[in-house]
């Protein structure tokens, strides 16, 4: 268990020390998110789950995802002094939050439902296009 | 009584240990308010526990930087929580291989509008910057949104509340639009509400179909990447103008 929450700190400190030697604009424990996910792909042989179910460090993981919520209130606290940003600019916020937010579940949706649609007929239609797809 | 109460609090109200269990306690009273509601995405957890510490901040006249003190000892775990994503992401990534177009089309469609749509309508309200690049990253997950706010210029405090208010809106209209749309695919169901609403709208369609769960989660981690490449560039366009 230990051992696991220190994998998770390492990779967040190579993240960290890459995004700083590479000027990289991304955050640290994002990029040190990337590499465990790489590593991980890499380990599992590609045709069953690269994680197992008990291992420490998906039982670690599991936890910390569990119990997200709690990690975000400190930092969501500190609204209280934004609520003079909150006040001026309420209509561009809410507007902002609702629009982009719609807009983007119903594109996501639409492209997603469509897209995967069309393949399959096509890939029905057509067993030479699929032959070529299972090849890659 | 006042007395009684001052002489236990003036101690009390400058160690982290104070704020430290405010907060938790904050977010427990949360999830029973949620349990309460019968698990409604509106009852938000998270909301509530920073409503709850907001109130008590203001009237006990505590400062931020005090009850941040206390309370950083939580936010430091945000580090390797963002880290720990990378375990689903990873059992997930094998839905990719199947439906491959789908997912990268619709990903990139969905971050796109997404972060475009946010900048765009705060920028015509008139809106500044700063709440502009709050709004951005706000369909990401939160640990990952507030990463790259601050990144960009944005107000962290701001998209934080932002990006769980998102998943909220998500988690209530979500399932209502996409059938409205005629979208009746439980992988589009599921991957719609991991990029537009990251993990709330993903708690919210997770119970209802194993496959809407898995393709949620590939969702949230995703776009959590590729949101990461998209709002830096559109920082860079704001400063050119």
């Amino acid at each position: 268990m230990r051992f696991a929450l220190a994998i998770l700190i390492g990779f967040q400190l190579v993240g960290e020390v890459l995004r700083q030697i590479l000027h990289l604009p991304l955050p640290g424990p994002l990029v040190g998110m990337f590499l465990l996910v790489t590593a991980l792909v890499v380990r599992g042989d590609g045709h069953k789950a690269p994680t197992e179910i008990g291992s420490p460090l998906v039982r670690t993981a599991n936890g910390l995802i569990a119990q997200m919520g709690l990690l975000f209130v400190p930092a969501g606290v500190g609204v209280i002094a934004e609520l003079a940003v909150l006040r001026q600019q309420w209509l561009p916020i809410l507007a902002g939050l609702l629009v982009s937010t719609v807009l983007g579940l119903a594109a996501t949706g639409l492209v997603m439902h469509h897209v995967s649609r069309f393949v399959e007929t096509r890939r029905r239609t057509l067993p030479a296009a699929a032959h070529h797809r299972e090849a890659r | 009584m006042e007395a009684a109460l001052l002489t236990v609090w003036t101690p009390l109200a400058t160690t982290p240990l104070l704020w430290l269990a405010a907060t938790i306690v904050a977010y427990a009273f949360g999830q029973i308010i949620q349990r309460a509601c019968r698990n409604s995405p509106l009852a938000h957890p998270v909301l509530i526990a920073i409503a709850a510490v907001a109130v008590l901040l203001e009237s006990t006249g505590t400062p931020y930087a005090t009850y941040f003190a206390g309370a950083q000892f939580i936010n430091f775990l945000l580090g390797p929580a963002t880290v720990a994503l990378a375990v689903p992401l990873a059992a997930n990534l094998r839905h990719v291989r199947r439906s491959f177009h789908g997912v990268g089309l619709a990903l990139l469609a969905g971050s796109l509008t997404s972060t475009v749509s946010g900048v765009a309508v705060v920028w015509l309200l008139g809106g500044d910057r700063a709440t502009a690049f709050s709004m951005a990253p706000k369909g990401v997950t939160t640990p990952i949104a507030l990463a790259l706010a601050q990144e960009a210029g944005g107000l962290p405090a701001l998209t934080a509340a932002l990006a769980i208010a998102g998943g909220i809106v998500a988690a209530v209209v979500g399932g209502t639009v996409l059938r409205w749309l005629r979208v009746d695919d439980w992988r589009a169901h599921g991957f719609a509400a991991g990029v537009a609403g990251s993990g709330v709208a993903a708690a919210q369609v997770a119970p209802l179909n194993g496959l809407a769960a898995a393709f949620a989660a590939l969702g949230i981690g995703l776009n959590g990447l590729l949101t990461a490449v998209i709002v830096p560039l559109l920082g860079l366009l704001w400063v050119a103008r």
